[in-house]
């Protein structure tokens, strides 16, 4: 069991190495004068040498890049450009919006999804099945910002009874929280809840019309208990997968849902970033992300272990 | 006797029965291709279907709310949003298509490579690994940060992104293709590395690459109109779908109109391709039939 | 003959598909006495599955029983709810399946599958259903039972599985236990270990049996009674020593023909296995007449005009065939 845990967590080191290194070329081979790159648009040439020299960027490539990979790995991403603060700061200041964003969507799409891709896959077939999956391509097919202000369009004006932007701490109360909550959710959660169901459905369909579903039902077992106890865990696996990959499309997504709302995240300091060309921040803000998308799935592939008993260590 | 002409017509009245019978049992596929078709064909006869400029600034029509005349609304500038849509649609399947192939091309080759040269498939596996767990939207962020802003830069940032999940498909189709028979019998007599790859390998890999490449399509769509919604896409001044979306946004509470009919063209869009692929899925590869 | 603890009478099952519907099984009529060993024999393909999953109402979606009634104590299945029906399942009727490599949930302990049945028939608690699990486990000779109670499927051989799967099947003490091709998937050695197993907990529990297979051998093994299926339909009836003394249909025969003889522990050296010619027509394709008569030996005008009605030769001995009624 350990052995299998601490290879799990080598394995996903040169996966983090080649996200560094894709990360740090990017600035290196664009083209540009990365001093000027970093330095910004207003820099002066004292700014873009004495960048030069601090960051030793007329050293070999592979210099830079191990000098850069420590810095990072003692938590230095380097500075903004814009405010001059360091971009580590910047990050745990906007982290919490973000993160409760995320995981609220991850709930709030769970909760969704289970129950439509398994009525989908129960009534295969049927027009139950033929409407939810046309929803959930339909909600797939729609960038998140276009749903994002039709909700706002439809809450500020239609129907005022939810704020339309900005966030509220949980600090501040469940119920500001919550309300300041439901439209980003929605917003952001529609693709991922998609995805899901979708997946739900076929892992189900597969699952149902295995032999042992079939002995289930000749010893007397309900439908309900059916799914729940023999058919759920069995689906599981192929379920899970989609909530770890799917982060990815939800990172991509949180970036936009954050503008949309004005909620002061990672995703608005990313997109604030790109508006003024502060680069650090923006390789920053990547590096957590992906380090954040790598642990998450590292973590589903050591609940595995736990979901399906013949996966052995 | 029979005669050979007298059958002729039959031979083809059976062919249009087949694919007739065919679209009657795959209806997803026939409303996903008219729907495709339907939104290319606007795109490309855009100067027939409005007589208004996609760009031409008209200052005393701002911010008109839909109307027989300005179908879907005027923006901020008094430009019909309709004619914008249209002619946005060029811009956005421009560059869907173009990120389709080049993720195609350079996919199906390190794919096929690294499926069939097992020295570097570990290597080339780690590295796409890698790109893969940098999410999509943000790579292409960082790639647009650093360059400048070009319609060429768009399609290369968007085409990185897309390039590694292309690669998966291939590789385990080349890992399944390369066990077969016929593989090692063309190895026996001496066929050359590029003609294996490419005359054995490459067309028994072609259905899962083909469905994968409608998503990437739609993905690619997808994609352009956040980077250019959030000021790092395609230049302002080109009318693509996510530019005229990103200059409605401040009047978002005002003329939602300008977001919206731009939005649903794109929904359309992407719903028709996605479509397309899961049924070219049903029918290319039958082992997922009905999984789904 | 006592009380028929369960009696199918004029069954009709069919399946349904775009181009129409077709019976799996038509016309069939069986009573199992209590205790009773009865035997369905017939080639894949000819209904003996399909008649226990009508028993069951575990028909696939596309099927359904169209005409007909399944008792058991006189109560026709087909008018319980689906609730009450689950009632009867696993705990009146048990069922054990052909392929036990697959029968059992993977993700789900031996304990917990076998705790289930009776959790869920007699409300007991884990604790009390554990117990049982331990007993059935005990009962169906599997041995360390106590710590298999807490492996997974995986763990375990296709024959360890088979027992697990009865010992599920008899936990709530059904009166009817419904074997389809119990044995097939299995070594020829774990076979035989198996059925005497099936055959010992009957004496000892009193449960009857409908056991469903193409293997003559396991009939002649296990049954009092066997039924000859033949393309849906009912073709013969005897009971055991009867038919294997004196098969009458055609089909019986050339079944018969088909098992090699050991019965008096000699195998002549120029013994054949006599193989059928032809195939069982595709369900669905219509039949007139006898629907074996396309590949009998004896076939007549007759046969190929008119399906011949089952008639009873000798007390207790039934046959469908023109050739036998002559």
């Amino acid at each position: 069991m350990y052995a299998y845990v601490g290879r799990r967590v080598l394995g996903t080191l040169p996966v983090i190495l080649v996200i560094a290194l894709v990360i740090f070329l990017i600035l290196h081979l664009s083209g540009g004068d990365p001093a000027a790159i970093i330095a910004g648009d207003h820099a002066t040439d004292e700014d873009i040498k004495a960048i030069r020299d601090k960051l030793g960027l007329d050293r070999p490539l592979a210099e830079q890049f191990l000098t850069w990979l420590w810095n990072v790995v003692q938590g230095d991403f380097g500075i903004s450009i814009f405010n001059r603060v360091p971009v580590g700061t910047l990050i745990l200041q906007r982290v919490e919006p973000t993160l409760m964003l995320t995981l609220t969507v991850i709930v709030f799409s769970i909760i969704l999804a289970l129950p439509m891709g398994i009525a989908a896959a129960w009534y295969a077939g049927t027009w139950i099945d033929r409407a939810l999956m046309a929803l959930a391509v339909l909600s797939f097919s729609l960038p998140v910002f276009v749903i994002g202000y039709g909700l706002v369009y439809a809450f500020s004006l239609q129907v005022p009874i939810l704020p339309v932007q900005g966030y509220r701490s949980l600090a501040d109360g469940i119920g500001p929280f919550a309300r300041h909550m439901v439209l980003p959710t929605i917003s952001l959660g529609l693709v991922y809840t998609a995805l899901l169901a979708r997946m739900t459905r076929s892992s189900f369909l597969e699952v149902l019309s295995q032999d042992y579903i079939r002995s289930a039902r000749a010893k007397g077992m309900a439908s309900f208990q059916l799914i729940t106890i023999h058919a759920l865990k069995n689906a599981s696996v192929p379920i899970v997968t989609t909530i770890g990959s799917g982060i990815a499309v939800l990172i991509g997504g949180v970036v936009v849902t954050e503008s949309v709302f004005a909620i002061p995240g990672i995703g608005r300091l990313t997109v604030d970033a790109l508006l003024r060309s502060d680069f650090p921040v923006i390789q920053g803000v990547i590096l957590v992300f992906s380090f954040f998308y790598v642990i998450l799935n590292l973590a589903i592939d050591l609940l595995y272990t736990v979901l399906d008993p013949r996966i052995r260590y | 006797m029979v005669d050979i002409a007298a059958l002729q017509p039959r031979v083809a009245a059976g062919r249009l029965g087949k694919l007739r019978r065919f679209a009657w049992r795959n209806p997803v596929m026939v409303f996903a291709l008219l729907l495709f078709a339907a939104m290319i064909l606007v795109s490309a006869f855009a100067p027939l279907i409005t007589s208004f400029d996609p760009v031409q600034i008209d200052p005393g029509n701002r911010l008109k709310s839909p109307s027989w005349e300005h179908l879907f609304g005027t923006d901020a500038f008094g430009r019909d949003v309709f004619t914008r849509t249209l002619y946005g649609g060029r811009v956005s399947l421009a560059v869907g298509a173009a990120v389709a192939i080049l993720t195609t091309v350079i996919g199906l080759t390190i794919g096929m490579l690294s499926g069939y040269l097992r020295a570097i498939d570990p290597m080339v596996m780690r590295v796409m690994d890698g790109i893969m767990a940098i999410p999509g939207v943000l790579l292409a962020i960082a790639i647009m940060s650093v360059t400048k802003a070009s319609i060429g830069t768009v399609i290369f940032a968007i085409t990185v992104a897309e390039v590694p999940r292309m690669v998966r498909v291939v590789r385990s189709a080349v890992l399944t293709i390369r066990e077969q028979p016929y593989i090692d019998a063309a190895i026996a007599t001496g066929t050359r590395l590029h003609r294996l790859l490419l005359k054995h390998i490459m067309p028994n890999a072609l259905a899962p690459v083909i469905v994968q490449a409608t998503f990437v399509f739609a993905s690619a769509v997808i994609i352009e109109a956040y980077l250019s919604f959030l000021g790092a896409g395609t230049p302002p001044e080109i009318p693509s779908w996510g530019n005229i979306m990103a200059e409605g946004r401040s009047l978002a509470l005002l003329a939602i109109w300008v977001i919206l009919f731009p939005g649903l063209f794109l929904g359309l869009m992407v719903l028709a391709t996605n479509l397309l692929g899961d049924s070219l899925r049903d029918v290319l590869d039958p082992r997922m039939r009905g999984r789904k | 003959m006592s009380e028929p603890l369960l009696a199918i009478d004029n069954l009709r099952t069919e399946f349904h598909s775009d181009d129409g519907s077709v019976a799996a099984v038509q016309h069939l009529s069986l009573a199992l006495a209590p205790g009773e060993t009865l035997g369905i024999v017939g080639e894949s393909g000819c209904g003996k599955s399909v008649t226990a999953l009508s028993i069951m109402r575990l028909l696939p979606r596309n099927a359904g029983i169209t005409q007909g009634r399944i008792c058991i104590d006189g109560r026709d299945l087909s008018t319980l709810t689906e609730a009450e029906m689950r009632k009867v399942r696993g705990n009146e009727i048990g069922m054990i399946f052909q392929e036990p490599m697959t029968s059992l949930n993977p993700v789900l302990t031996i304990g917990r599958q076998l705790a289930e049945a009776t959790m869920l028939h007699r409300g007991w608690s884990r604790r009390e259903a554990d117990k049982r699990a331990l007993e059935m486990l005990n009962l169906v000779r599997i041995p360390d039972a106590e710590r298999r109670l807490k492996e997974y499927p995986h763990q375990l051989s296709g024959g360890m599985r088979q027992r697990v799967m009865i010992a599920i099947a008899l936990s709530c003490e059904p009166r009817v236990l419904i074997a389809d091709e119990p044995t097939t998937a299995l070594d020829v050695t774990i076979q035989a270990q198996i059925l005497s197993l099936i055959s010992e907990l009957q004496r000892k529990l009193g449960t009857a049996v409908l056991l469903i297979t193409h293997d003559l051998g396991v009939v002649a093994q296990t049954c009092s009674r066997v039924i000859v299926m033949y393309a849906g339909r009912k073709v013969e009836e005897a009971t055991t020593v009867d038919l294997f003394a004196n098969p009458l249909h055609p089909y019986t025969r050339g079944l018969l023909g088909s098992v090699p003889h050991l019965s008096n522990g000699t195998v002549p050296m120029d013994a054949r296995l006599t193989e059928i010619p032809g195939i069982v027509p595709a369900p669905g394709q219509i039949v007139q007449g006898c629907a074996f008569a396309s590949r009998c030996t004896l076939a007549t005008d007759r046969c190929r005009a008119e399906e011949p009605p089952l008639v009873e030769h000798t007390p207790g001995h039934f046959a469908a065939c023109w050739a036998v009624a002559a």
